[in-house]
């Protein structure tokens, strides 16, 4: 049923969802502050943040729109073979393989042009790759829970999936790119 | 269609708005690497980033894919100038979302900092919040209804145009204006130390 486009019905329909997902992205501010310290050290890791979070949602919200449209449009079956499921996933890890060594340059030389470097190109384009493909790899695995669970749930994943996975990506983005810090640096 | 084909279809469809919101991104990284300053003053200010960012493409990517549904079903005309009041109703109430949950993720904060004994300024955060979320969010409003209104008399599926315009221009916009806010605040003097 479509909401009525009045100032009070739209925030009904819209505020207690927004509310949930600031406490929820809250939380990845809270893991950013737990590791300020290495950001301010190295800033070619804090110009990584919101691209890292940014892509990380953008991966789950496009793989979960083009799984909702096939949802929509019955071709999809949560089999594991089912070519439609896993030819979106092959395509979320290759894009991003592809983009997020070229994230990590950008980074490098953004902030090198500031003058600010710390960290060898080599070492931003590791952080870079290695957090991108472990966020396709869980951006995946989320947006098949949310699309699955929307569809058990009957609710149409149009409204549900892509905020959710948008936001737990968003998170997902921060821990990585902190474990992935951790691990490399 | 064989796996290989939906490879193929989801990369080359993804791509480009995937690269455009990578350069927003990168965009918004550097103001954030330049902030390191402000970052430091106000204590709390990282911890509110992600919240920020987020709400704005929350609230303006829903009123973006709200407009797109409304042309597809001709409920609005893709005309700013009639002054549609469903659509200053639609406006209105993002705004007006945008700025509560601003302001609801800067008392979060602020509290759980409390706690935590980091010793935060619960005026300063909100305040940074509120004009942050003003500052973007009528820019916002303005860029998302004039691309989607364009886009659609060109002919263009508004829904396709909504996210990748939402993300790049919301991590930009967002990550200046928050700049603008903290640097005001901050000449303001408001809960300093």
């Amino acid at each position: 049923m479509p909401t009525e486009w009045t100032v009070r019905a739209i925030t009904r329909a819209m505020l207690p969802v927004l509310l949930a997902l600031t406490l929820v992205e809250v939380g990845s501010g809270m893991v950013l502050g737990a590791f300020e310290t290495s950001l301010f050290t190295y800033p070619s890791l804090l110009v990584l943040v919101p691209v890292t979070i940014g892509t990380a949602g953008n991966l789950g919200s496009i793989l979960a729109s083009r799984l909702s449209t096939s949802f929509h449009l019955g071709t999809l079956s949560f089999a594991p073979g089912d070519e439609t499921l896993v030819g979106n996933a092959v395509a979320t890890v290759a894009l991003a393989v592809s983009v997020f060594p070229v994230v990590g340059a950008g980074a490098w030389l953004l902030t090198s042009l500031s003058g600010s470097a710390r960290l060898p190109l080599l070492s931003v384009v590791a952080v870079a790759l290695t957090s991108g493909v472990a966020l396709a790899v869980l951006a995946i695995a989320v947006t098949l829970v949310a699309t699955y669970g929307a569809y058990r749930l009957e609710l149409d994943p149009d409204d549900v999936v892509i905020p959710v996975v948008t936001n737990v990506c968003d998170v997902l983005g921060v821990l990585v790119l902190f474990g992935v810090v951790r691990l490399l640096l | 269609m064989s796996v290989r084909g939906v490879v193929v279809d989801a990369y080359r469809e993804a791509l480009p708005a995937l690269v455009a919101s990578l350069i927003g991104g990168l965009i918004a990284g550097v103001v954030l690497g330049g902030m390191r300053a402000e970052l430091q003053a106000v204590p709390g200010l990282l911890v509110l980033v992600p919240a920020l960012l987020a709400t704005r493409g929350n609230v303006y990517g829903s009123l973006g894919a709200r407009v797109a549904t409304a042309l597809h079903q001709g409920i609005v005309e893709p005309r700013v100038r009639g002054g549609d009041e469903r659509l200053r109703a639609a406006a209105a109430a993002a705004l007006g979302n945008g700025l509560l949950a601003s302001a609801f993720a800067a008392v979060v904060v602020f509290l759980l900092l409390s706690a935590l004994g980091r010793g935060p300024s619960l005026l300063q955060l909100v305040a940074i919040a509120l004009v942050a979320g003003l500052l973007s969010g009528v820019v916002l409003t303005v860029v998302v209804v004039t691309v989607v209104f364009a886009g659609y008399r060109r002919g263009q599926d508004p829904d396709t145009l909504v996210g990748p315009i939402v993300t790049t221009t919301g991590d930009v916009f967002g990550m200046l204006f928050l700049l603008v806010a903290v640097r005001t605040v901050l000449a303001l003097g408001l809960g300093g130390g």
